[in-house]
């Protein structure tokens, strides 16, 4: 039972009800999996429309040589030119905003690693903060890529002006890495982080779904007995219920039963270890309602 | 061992089965108090975690109205139940999705709270000039840096013409110095024949489209390199201003330039000061920490930016259609002085119908 210390990306935030609620923030390398998984969206939907505007162009038999020329199909040409660069200028600019502002508040890339954006502190998110977190991300992002391939273009000699500029793209690129809240440049001006997004199962309380222990009360113990753990235990414990692997309640059991010399009948581990969660939760719920906790068994 | 794999067996039948109502049944004969509390309320909350799952898929128009309109009353009730639950209960599972469950519902319900329709209703409806009037010491700043910006480049060419090629990009075509006045002449009128004048205009917008973001995002460096941005497209327009001059043609190339630039230098402004409102806000944040006056900052300015891209918009159809259909001066300069004051009423005049939320 060792204790884990508490994850250094859990963030509190109080709702406007006055409740606390946790968040943890995303980590790096999701949040580059994410961006690498939309980029390749990106390009791939670029290439996918580029190919069906050229298969079009070609189904109205028309040849890039045509564009200068007054005819009909050298309009259609112009039409087609002009849907291309507004779709580009969209998969390039209004991408990550259309995803981001919807009810999830991710993009793909960011749905499949489970993370998504909010707003930092108490506030809402607001479709101004969205816009400004992707604005930024055209210097962040997109300028080093063309001034990296731009500078492989043009070949080894590296001038005072490229290494100006690579420390420049240095500086966007590693933001995130020389902050606590690992904010990217975006989020900064945002007012945004991103945060992981996990959705869970309810499982079934513990009182109803271990009726024997609840009902038999096959095993009953005394206060002494009951007195030696605390919340930590309980709720390793309840993990262990709900887990339900065989080895580890064996384990548990014989434990417990040492620790409080108790032995028990070979066989019966769960419906041992269900009564004592169950009478365990009881007495120390009692002492939550007089404002007694017990944090653990170190406690006194 | 034995007898515990069939009752394993046994309890994940109840788990699982279908009779759910047993489980209400069960809220009366639950042990623990705690219990009691989560199953008395795990109706209320399965229901919001419905609505909101629905949400998440995007399925707006699968949620009916009884259940929007509850939305808020179930997130309540959720945020309640676990402020009670802490307190009370020592059952780490529904802890934690009940935090888990308030906090899908919280990104809901304080979420964006307009579609793109309504949030487009309002930036057009006076949003959009509140956040231009909020940056007017910034405006009047990259003003006169683009008016300094001007005349620099104009006196940097008249002092030397190399100036020229180095303020000017490659690829100027026949605008060079020394060029005749027939020449130039030339490149300012005659042609409407010419053809891809849509084209052109999309090509334009996207460009001018990427400097001004490139203006904006740049004010996160304290905003020395929008002023530095600005000053270096606005020398570019003095020496322009300077070669033409120098043929006596000032008047038709302020024509020229107007009918699209007065739309498109006023973007650049809007661009650069919103530039600027940013870094000034990091450089001197006042009483709040520098994040929290780097996002004010970024949310007000950004609305200026969504404003500017539009402006481009219009000033690449009016540069790719209107400049090269009207062939006279009188009919640009019309134009441009039109939309000049169309931009100034509408941002700092016209205050809208709504107030600003």
């Amino acid at each position: 039972m060792v204790r884990r210390e508490p994850r250094d990306r859990t963030r509190t935030v109080i709702t406007p009800e006055g409740v606390a609620l946790p968040f943890v923030l995303a980590s790096r390398g999701s949040r580059a999996a994410a961006l690498v998984i939309d980029l390749i969206l990106i390009m791939t939907a670029m290439a996918v429309t580029t190919l069906t505007l050229i298969w079009i162009a070609g189904g109205i038999g028309i040849k890039m040589g045509d564009i200068e020329a007054g005819s009909p199909k050298s309009r259609a040409l112009q039409a087609l030119a002009i849907v291309w660069i507004i779709a580009m200028f969209l998969f390039r600019n209004a991408w990550f905003l259309f995803f981001e502002l919807g009810p999830r508040g991710a993009t793909p890339g960011k749905r499949v690693t489970g993370i998504r954006i909010a707003a930092r502190g108490t506030e809402r998110l607001t479709t101004e903060a969205v816009i400004a977190r992707n604005i930024v991300r055209d210097i962040e992002l997109f300028m080093p890529i063309v001034f990296i391939s731009s500078a492989v273009a043009a070949g080894s000699d590296t001038d005072l002006a490229g290494w100006a500029g690579a420390v420049w793209c240095a500086i966007f690129l590693l933001f995130p890495f020389f902050n606590r809240d690992s904010l990217r440049c975006g989020d900064v001006i945002a007012g945004t982080w991103v945060v992981e997004a996990q959705t869970r199962k309810l499982g079934q309380a513990l009182s109803v779904s271990a009726p024997v222990a609840a009902t038999d009360q096959a095993f009953t113990f005394t206060p002494a007995e009951l007195a030696v753990y605390g919340e930590f235990e309980l709720q390793t414990l309840e993990r262990v219920l709900r887990d339900g692997r065989v080895p580890a309640l064996d384990d548990v059991a014989d434990a417990i039963s040492r620790k409080i010399g108790r032995p028990y009948p070979d066989g019966a581990e769960r419906v041992f270890l269900e009564s004592y969660y169950l009478q365990l939760r009881a007495r120390l719920e009692q002492g939550l309602r007089f404002g007694k906790r017990k944090a653990d068994k170190h406690a006194a | 061992m034995s007898e515990a794999a069939p009752s394993l067996l046994g309890r994940l039948g109840v788990w699982f089965s279908p009779a759910a109502s047993a489980d209400i049944a069960a809220a009366t004969s639950a042990a623990l108090r705690s219990d009691r509390f989560r199953l008395e309320r795990e109706g209320e909350w399965k229901r919001l975690e419905a609505i909101v799952t629905r949400i998440e898929r995007g399925r707006l128009r699968g949620v009916s109205d009884e259940d929007l309109l509850a939305l808020p009353a179930l997130y309540r009730t959720a945020v309640s139940s676990l402020a009670v639950a802490r307190e009370t209960s020592l059952d780490a599972e529904t802890l934690l999705w009940l935090e888990g469950l308030t906090r899908r519902a919280w990104f809901i319900v304080y979420g964006p709270r307009a579609g793109l329709g309504d949030w487009l209703m309002r930036f057009f409806g006076g949003g959009w000039g509140a956040s231009v009037r909020a940056l007017h010491s910034e405006i009047l700043i990259a003003l006169v840096l683009m008016i300094a910006g001007t005349i620099v480049g104009w006196l940097l060419v008249a002092s030397d013409p190399d100036w020229y090629y180095a303020l000017m990009p490659g690829g100027m075509g026949p605008r060079v110095p020394g060029a005749s006045r027939a020449v130039l002449m030339n490149t300012l009128f005659g042609q409407q024949d010419q053809k891809g004048l849509a084209v052109f205009a999309a090509a334009l917008f996207s460009n001018n489209a990427q400097v001004a973001i490139l203006a904006f995002a740049l004010g996160f460096a304290f905003g020395l390199p929008s002023a530095l941005l600005l000053i270096q497209n606005t020398t570019m327009l003095g020496a322009l201003l300077w070669l033409y001059h120098g043929q006596g043609l000032t008047i038709e190339i302020v024509g020229w330039l107007s009918v699209h630039g007065t739309t498109e230098l006023y973007a650049i402004l809007l661009a650069g000061a919103a530039g600027l409102h940013i870094g000034r806000a990091m450089a001197f944040p006042g009483e709040a920490s520098v994040l929290d006056a780097a996002a004010a900052a970024g949310r007000r300015s950004a609305q200026v930016m969504a404003g500017v891209v539009f402006m481009l918009i219009v000033a690449g159809l009016l540069e790719g259609f209107a400049r090269q259909l009207i062939d006279n001066t009188a009919g640009r300069l019309i134009v441009g002085i039109f939309m000049l004051v169309f931009w100034t009423a509408y941002f700092f005049v016209w205050r809208g119908a709504g107030k600003q939320a």
